[in-house]
């Protein structure tokens, strides 16, 4: 993986110095809040209900052992023992207080990290492909050109103040694994028919109130450009996208408004003139960039080994496993591990500090010492030898890391929700729990077989709620109750599509018999190994509408509902929540 | 006082904000340095350019390009951020610079803040008029937030990796060192 240069160390220590005295001038009064806000935003760092939460960054989703125990080191010294992972590859810590914040920078500085550009109207951390440089089916390794387009829009000076935030993420794969078609810009890397590596470009994608598919404004940007033509993208965008509402701010809206052509004529008007001028990408550059994206000193080893067979019919659980969490690897006797954080019970995405140096243990003695977070927030395992799966298996079992639900049911995607969240209308960890624990059976999961169902607790739709074949998302209404609406149809990948709401807005503890519901939709109508999302995409909603309306929820018990409230943990310091 | 080419100055121009009741043809411009709004420039050229010198500011929702034939008339052109959130004077200030090749002190005024002040140096300003509220010569540390930057704009015109020879994965130590 990439490592810093004494430029690239340079750059982050500065930051931890600006950083510190911004903090400094907000603690006495200097800075008012107001003026403070972007400032800690760009920096990552929100106020919650509770505390102050930090986002750090983990470019494009990898990381090696030893940042992972810093996060381990962080979790114990500054939080509450555990961290977050999100569907943008990073990780939260939620309880935080404001004056540790720039000694957390300056730890992270050690071992290459920073939280810069994690929130704010900025250029986001570049997202990725989990599998990239390890898939199959890759056409071109992303992680190059991930790195350089990290390290170009970093501290961008013009396009620090965007009217929106402004994400970007990049696939390699014949698959998308990187949700490009729902990014700001999505970017395909590839090859034309003569072998040139080059850019399929997407804009205007994205989530949250109006969610969008993107659309493709450039089928081939040789790689050279690609740096200049992200440029003009975002400068016209910054000239001209709105700013006068915030919920019609981001480019979409002004791609939309522009329509497509328009748009791309303005947009290569201005790019006519960079192509081509020093922004222009060198060889030297990409060839120095991918020299840290070499693959490992992989052993000579065939795929096959009696020995995994033989323990696969002794072990239910393993096999599961197997089906599951372990995927093919590019590299004969080699295999690719997710470990789930999804074990039910727990909060997706959640990992405790112990588990954080587990997960470090395991990638230097199996894999390199390398790890990958994936936008599932999960954990990724990439180069795994398949003489080691047993044993890895065994010792990730130990730290509950092994559960076999990879692409099913209970592997939710969720957002932290209103237990921490102050844009959240409801929760979103506790109705995830009670989801997998209502369907924690294993018979049933692998039944029901690829399912995605991703949360969210507001519009905001920090769990990509659009994109989930099953989407449940916390919605507001004037008795400010806790009601969400489900949605069905929605897809990621190459044939990606934005779900549609079935109806009215169910309650907390209604949810988990509407996803039964469904499910039961599912069972009568699918036919012979057809997934879910093909089922829906065939028989479009009115059955699943029908079916989940036609008889009444049972009766509210309350103290249902109250076994799932999560108690504020108190705060010793003084703290200003936005929410009360 | 401003801060231009980094050092803390006198500054003797004054800034015309049009009130309510004044429009852009019937406001007098006051004699002297003068840098009026854009719109008032285009309407009252023809007695305008006439002066010896005269400045111009942008709102962040003007563009540049009207000015594209007269730019070298021009002593200080400023881009008004009215707060500083409001990042289209950075694209602007790139535009005057990149596109239409103005040479001249490019001033920012409005909300102008210490923080963004590394920012706006990078895309061309070369003048800053730090909200008066604040002391001048904190906002003057904002100019050396940084050393590095890795980015082609106006203050460096070529990115780093054009820049310097860097390292390559052989020279950069183990990942888990």
């Amino acid at each position: 993986m990439y490592r810093y240069d004494e430029y690239d160390q340079k750059i982050v220590e500065e930051r931890v110095r600006q950083y510190r005295d911004q903090v400094r001038r907000r603690l006495s009064g200097e800075l008012t809040e107001e003026e403070f806000m972007p400032l800690r935003l760009q920096n990552g760092l929100y106020m919650q209900i509770h505390a102050y939460m930090l986002r750090i960054a983990v470019p494009y989703g990898l990381i090696s052992s030893k940042q992972m125990r810093m996060f381990a080191h962080i979790a114990r010294k500054y939080d509450r023992d555990y961290g977050h992972f999100t569907t943008r590859q990073n990780i939260q810590f939620n309880w935080l207080k404001l004056e540790d914040t720039p000694d957390i920078l300056a730890d992270l500085a050690t071992v290459q990290m920073h939280a810069i550009q994690t929130s704010g109207n900025c250029v986001r951390n570049i997202t990725s492909d989990e599998y990239a440089g390890v898939a199959r089916d890759e056409i071109v390794d992303p992680r190059a050109y991930a790195e350089i387009l990290r390290q170009w829009s970093t501290f961008h000076p013009e396009f620090a103040y965007l009217p929106r935030k402004f994400k970007i993420a990049i696939s390699g794969g014949k698959e998308d694994r990187a949700a490009i078609y729902a990014h700001d810009i999505g970017l395909g890397v590839t090859k034309n028919a003569h072998g040139e590596v080059g850019f399929r470009v997407l804009v205007g994608g994205g989530l949250g109130r109006t969610p969008m598919i993107g659309t493709e404004i450039c089928e081939f940007v040789p790689w050279q450009h690609i740096l200049t033509y992200v440029e003009a993208i975002l400068r016209i965008y910054n000239l001209y996208g709105r700013r006068d509402n915030k919920y019609k701010a981001r480019i979409k809206i002004l791609v939309k408004a522009l329509g497509i052509d328009e748009f791309k004529r303005q947009v290569e008007a201005d790019w006519a003139d960079l192509k081509d001028g020093p922004g222009t990408l060198t060889i030297e550059e990409v060839n120095r960039v991918a020299s840290f994206f070499t693959a490992p000193p992989y052993e000579t080893l065939t795929d096959h080994d009696s020995r995994l067979n033989e323990f696969k019919a002794d072990s239910r659980s393993f096999s599961n496993w197997m089906l599951r969490n372990v995927k093919p690897h590019r590299v004969p006797g080699y295999a690719i591990v997710v470990l789930s954080l999804k074990k039910p019970g727990n909060a997706p995405g959640d990992a405790t500090a112990e588990q954080m140096e587990a997960v470090a243990d395991l990638a230097d003695r199996y894999s390199f010492g390398e790890l990958r977070i994936t936008h599932q927030q999960n954990l990724v395992l990439a180069d795994v030898r398949q003489t080691d799966l047993i044993r890895l298996w065994q010792e990730a079992t130990v730290h509950e890391l092994t559960a076999p639900n990879i692409g099913l049911l209970t592997d939710i995607i969720s957002c932290p929700g209103a237990d921490f969240c102050t844009l959240a209308n409801a929760r979103s960890i506790p109705l995830a729990k009670l989801i997998a624990e209502r369907f924690e059976d294993l018979d049933f999961q692998h039944d029901i077989g690829e399912i995605t169902l991703n949360m969210s607790g507001c519009v905001n739709a920090c769990g990509q709620h659009h994109i989930g074949n099953i989407g449940i998302t916390g919605v507001e209404k004037k008795d400010h109750g806790e009601w969400y609406q489900v949605s069905l149809g929605g897809a990621e990948g190459n044939n990606s599509s934005i779900g549609k709401i079935i109806g009215p807005s169910f309650t907390f503890n209604q949810v988990p018999e509407v996803i039964d519901r469904i499910l039961q939709v599912y069972l009568r109508e699918r036919i012979e190994a057809e997934r879910f999302i093909d089922t829906v995409r065939r028989i479009g909603h009115t059955p699943f509408k029908e079916h989940v309306y036609a008889t009444d929820f049972a009766a509210e018990e309350e103290e249902i509902a109250d076994k799932h409230v999560v108690v504020p943990a108190q705060y010793a310091a003084p703290y200003y929540s936005p929410r009360f | 006082m401003i801060i231009k080419n980094k050092t803390i100055v006198a500054d003797d121009w004054v800034v015309l904000r049009l009130s309510e009741q004044e429009s852009a043809e019937n406001v007098t411009v006051a004699p002297g340095k003068v840098i009026v709004p854009l719109q008032v420039w285009l309407k009252q050229r023809d007695v305008l350019q006439q002066r010896a010198e005269i400045g111009v500011w942008l709102a962040s929702d003007e563009r540049p390009e009207d000015l594209k034939d007269v730019i070298d008339k021009f002593s200080v052109i400023a881009v008004d951020f009215p707060k500083f959130s409001d990042g289209r004077g950075y694209s602007i200030a790139y535009n005057l610079r990149a596109r239409l090749g103005y040479q001249g002190e490019l001033r920012a005024i409005g909300d102008v803040l210490r923080d963004q002040l590394f920012y706006m140096q990078r895309v061309g300003f070369d003048a800053f008029a730090p909200r008066p509220d604040r002391k001048i010569e904190d906002a003057l540390k904002g100019l050396a937030d940084f050393s590095e930057a890795y980015q082609t704009s106006i203050d460096r015109k070529l990115p780093l990796f054009r820049r310097l020879q860097r390292k390559e994965s052989s020279a950069a130590g183990s990942i888990n060192e």
